[in-house]
Parts: structure tokens; C-alpha cells; sequence
């Protein structure tokens, strides 16, 4: 007998999709793009992840980075063996799916308000779907700051991005920690383009993704400046491992993150994230 | 100003605000305009009302190396508030900068005279410039961005 814990979801055999599509980020990072091989796994929200399978070396979890009819999008840095695998993968090559797991990103939370988007390093790719669909959607919201932080200009994703971003309306500052010389805008950390942001407290929701030191002191500074904290939404990171709820390693506090994460409002993930992991 | 700003003048009490401002004059330096070096003595001190200045550190080989920006609201320079008043880094502007300019020397002496007004200056400068950019240096050192290597099992592509 299978005994699942309280709310658990069943664990479903990968799909089968293929790649279609690669293209190179950064030395270390690629995006692909996967189509299901039959049928589609039903459709992901922004924010959400998968499970990606690369055949005969493990599946890790994935945020989707665009969702396009059937199509999904992962953004990938090669650091071990499975995401090295994943990243490398050329067109016509299969790989299994599950999901979607996972919280989304709430936009609709941002209904008639401002939009304050806070990347760090890759980061960005979950939230380059939530400022698509912004972007889809004038008429739903204020406007939109997008705060772009990266190591260095060679480790900024989706050249060309921003531009479009700009051009569709929105405001985006890119800072990077370790210029080149070439390099002709900010230079510090992302916190460090609040200030130019130019948002009011009152009407803005704040969206976060980066390393988890950084969303810290992002959402600090944002509740300083006057965001309720209930207004923050921040994608955390844990290991992860089934997906579904069983396994228990990604949890934090009373939270599993792939079932009641990643996106956690700074209201309840505030005191989590200060208590010391053992 | 927008409500979620911190701008340095903004910071100081109204009443030291006006006191600050006081000293200032107006002023309008081009792109690529180097401001100080490393080293030269500290006269003046800015505080940016347009554009963006690079901090710069110079590295035999390699020229300026910029550590840091500082763009409008903020304080452009603190050295001139320690003796020997004199800048530990350079500033070069990055495009064309409107600012407010003060003298430090009358500055320094101002703070002396009335020592509320004096604390005021020096608690923000502590706070909004000196504990910031501490804050931010001893972030950076993390390399938060790096390449973690330590596990693969994170959302977002693949990093912890």
C-alpha cells in the first residue's frame, strides 16, 4: 500500500517531449525549448516548474522561462551532471517532463497596481514569463519596473530582452557586479536601483527571484520603503526532488517547496528564512 | 519625490536639509568627464540630482577599473569628511550629471559651529553612505551569481 503524506500529490511517470530548439545564454547557460512527443502535460503558470528528465543521468526541477501553446521553455546552467546533460542537448533529442508543480507567480495580486520586478542572476528566467504576461496585458496593470542584477555583462540572459521590454513600456535597469570594459551602466548591487525605480509603496507589488541572500535583503529594503510585506512574492529554492510532496527534501519550516513553493509571499517566508538551518 | 526613494538630501531633517543646502550651488558636468582621481585631495563633495558617475580604482595594466555607480539622489564623495581629505577612489562622470557641488572645507567648518546640524549630516552620510556601500561590498564578496557547484536541484535552471 502506498501511504502518501497529507496532501501529496501522485507520482506520474515522466512525459515524453523532445527538444527543438537550443540556443547558448552564456558560456555556461542555455535555453531550450521542448514540445511534448504526444500529448501535452497540462498547461504551466509562470513561476511554475518541471521536472526534466535527462535519460540516463536523472531529471532536476526547471522553472519554466516561456510558455508558448504546448511549447516550454527551461534556461539551464550546466553545474552537474544532469543540468550539463540538459544544457548540451541539441534539437531532436528526448527528454521526460513532469508537472507543473509548484505556486505561480499571483499577478493577478498586481490587478490595477504597479509592477516592481527584482532579478539576480538567472533569477531572471522565471520571471521573464510574469513580465510577459504583463507586458500581454497593459490595460491590467500600472507600471512595470524590471531590476535586472548579474555577475558580469557576460552572464546577463536573453540579450536583446530588455530592449524589448523598454520599447513595450517598460522601465528595466541592469546593474552587474564585475564590469568589463565595455560596460556603460550601473555597476553595485540590485538593491542598489530601488531608488530609480521609482515606485509608490502604496500601489506596488513586488515580485523577487535571484540568490536567496539577495531576495532577503531586497525584501527588507522593500518593506522599509513602504511595501506590505503581503505584497512580496519571492521564488525560493530548496532541494527538490520528487516534486509531488513525498520526499520531504525541500522543505523549510512547515512548507514543502515544490508544493507550497516556490513563490511564498515575504510575509510567511520572512520568519522561515531567519531560522537557521541545522 | 517618489514615495519609495531614499534620496540622500531627503533623509536629513527639513530643517538640516535647508542648512545643507545652504553651502550648494548648481552645476553640470558633460559625459566622460573625470571628476577626481585616486589621491587628489578632497574639496568638494556632490550630491547627484541627473546622471551617473563610475567609482573607479586605477590598476597598472588595465587603466580605471570601475567598482561601483553612483547615480542621482545619492552622495558622491565621503573623504572629504575624514582627514587626510583625500579621495580613495576616482569618479568619472558616465553621461552628462546635474548636481548639487559643496564646498567641504565650509562644510566641515558649518558642522563644527552647530553641532545638531553637524550630527544630522554625519548620521546620514554613516547610514545612506558609508553603511550602504559596506553593505553592498561585503554582498558582493559572496559572488552570490557565481557558479554554485554544490547541487543542481533548484528551480531556477538548475543552481542553488
Amino acid at each position: 500500500m502506498t501511504v502518501l503524506a497529507p496532501d501529496a500529490r501522485p507520482a506520474l511517470p515522466p512525459s515524453p517531449y523532445r527538444v527543438v530548439d537550443r540556443g547558448r545564454e552564456t558560456s555556461d547557460t542555455a535555453t531550450i525549448v521542448l514540445e511534448p512527443v504526444r500529448s501535452a502535460l497540462p498547461p504551466f503558470s509562470p513561476g511554475q516548474f518541471a521536472m526534466v528528465f535527462g535519460f540516463g543521468v536523472g531529471d532536476i526541477p526547471l522553472s519554466v522561462s516561456r510558455i508558448e501553446g504546448d511549447r516550454l521553455t527551461h534556461t539551464v546552467r550546466s553545474v552537474g551532471a544532469i543540468s550539463t546533460r540538459l544544457a548540451s542537448l541539441e534539437p531532436g533529442a528526448p527528454v521526460g517532463v513532469r508537472g507543473p508543480f509548484g505556486t505561480g507567480w499571483d499577478l493577478s495580486a498586481a490587478a490595477g497596481l504597479d509592477l516592481l520586478i527584482v532579478a539576480g542572476g538567472l533569477g531572471l528566467a522565471p520571471l521573464r514569463t510574469l513580465i510577459t504576461a504583463a507586458l500581454r496585458a497593459p490595460e491590467r496593470y500600472g507600471r512595470l519596473n524590471v531590476l535586472v542584477g548579474a555577475r558580469s555583462p557576460g552572464d546577463l540572459l536573453y540579450a536583446g530582452q530588455p530592449e524589448r521590454w523598454r520599447n513595450a513600456g517598460a522601465r528595466v535597469l541592469v546593474t552587474v557586479d564585475r564590469p568589463d570594459d565595455t560596460w556603460r551602466g550601473d555597476v553595485g548591487v540590485v538593491t542598489g536601483l530601488l531608488n530609480r525605480a521609482g515606485f509608490d509603496p502604496d500601489r506596488t507589488v513586488a515580485f523577487l527571484c535571484g540568490p536567496e541572500v539577495m531576495m532577503r535583503a531586497t525584501a527588507r529594503d522593500l518593506a522599509r520603503r513602504g511595501i506590505a510585506p503581503d505584497r512580496i512574492q519571492l521564488s525560493l529554492e530548496r532541494t527538490m526532488h520528487c516534486g509531488t510532496g513525498h520526499c520531504g527534501h525541500c522543505q523549510l519550516g512547515p512548507l514543502l517547496l515544490c508544493r507550497d513553493g516556490p513563490v511564498v509571499r515575504w510575509d510567511r517566508a520572512e520568519p522561515l528564512l531567519a531560522v537557521r538551518e541545522l | 519625490m517618489t514615495a519609495g526613494r531614499r534620496d540622500f538630501l531627503e533623509a536629513l531633517p527639513p530643517v538640516h536639509r535647508g542648512w545643507l543646502l545652504g553651502f550648494a550651488h548648481e552645476v553640470t558636468l558633460p559625459a566622460e568627464t573625470r571628476i577626481f582621481g585616486e589621491d587628489d585631495v578632497a574639496d568638494r563633495f556632490w550630491v547627484l540630482r541627473s546622471g551617473l558617475v563610475a567609482l573607479d580604482v586605477h590598476i597598472p595594466g588595465r587603466g580605471p577599473v570601475v567598482v561601483e555607480t553612483v547615480a542621482d539622489g545619492e552622495l558622491l564623495g565621503w573623504s572629504w569628511l575624514f582627514e587626510p581629505y583625500r579621495w580613495h577612489l576616482g569618479a568619472r562622470t558616465r553621461s552628462a550629471v546635474h548636481a548639487w557641488e559643496f564646498d567641504a572645507a565650509r562644510v566641515r567648518a558649518a558642522m563644527e559651529d552647530q553641532p545638531a546640524a553637524g550630527l544630522a549630516l554625519f548620521r546620514t552620510i554613516a547610514d545612506q553612505v558609508i553603511g550602504e556601500r559596506l553593505r553592498s561590498a561585503r554582498t558582493r564578496l559572496l559572488d552570490l551569481y557565481g557558479n554554485d557547484k554544490s547541487h543542481e536541484s533548484g528551480v531556477r535552471g538548475a543552481v542553488g
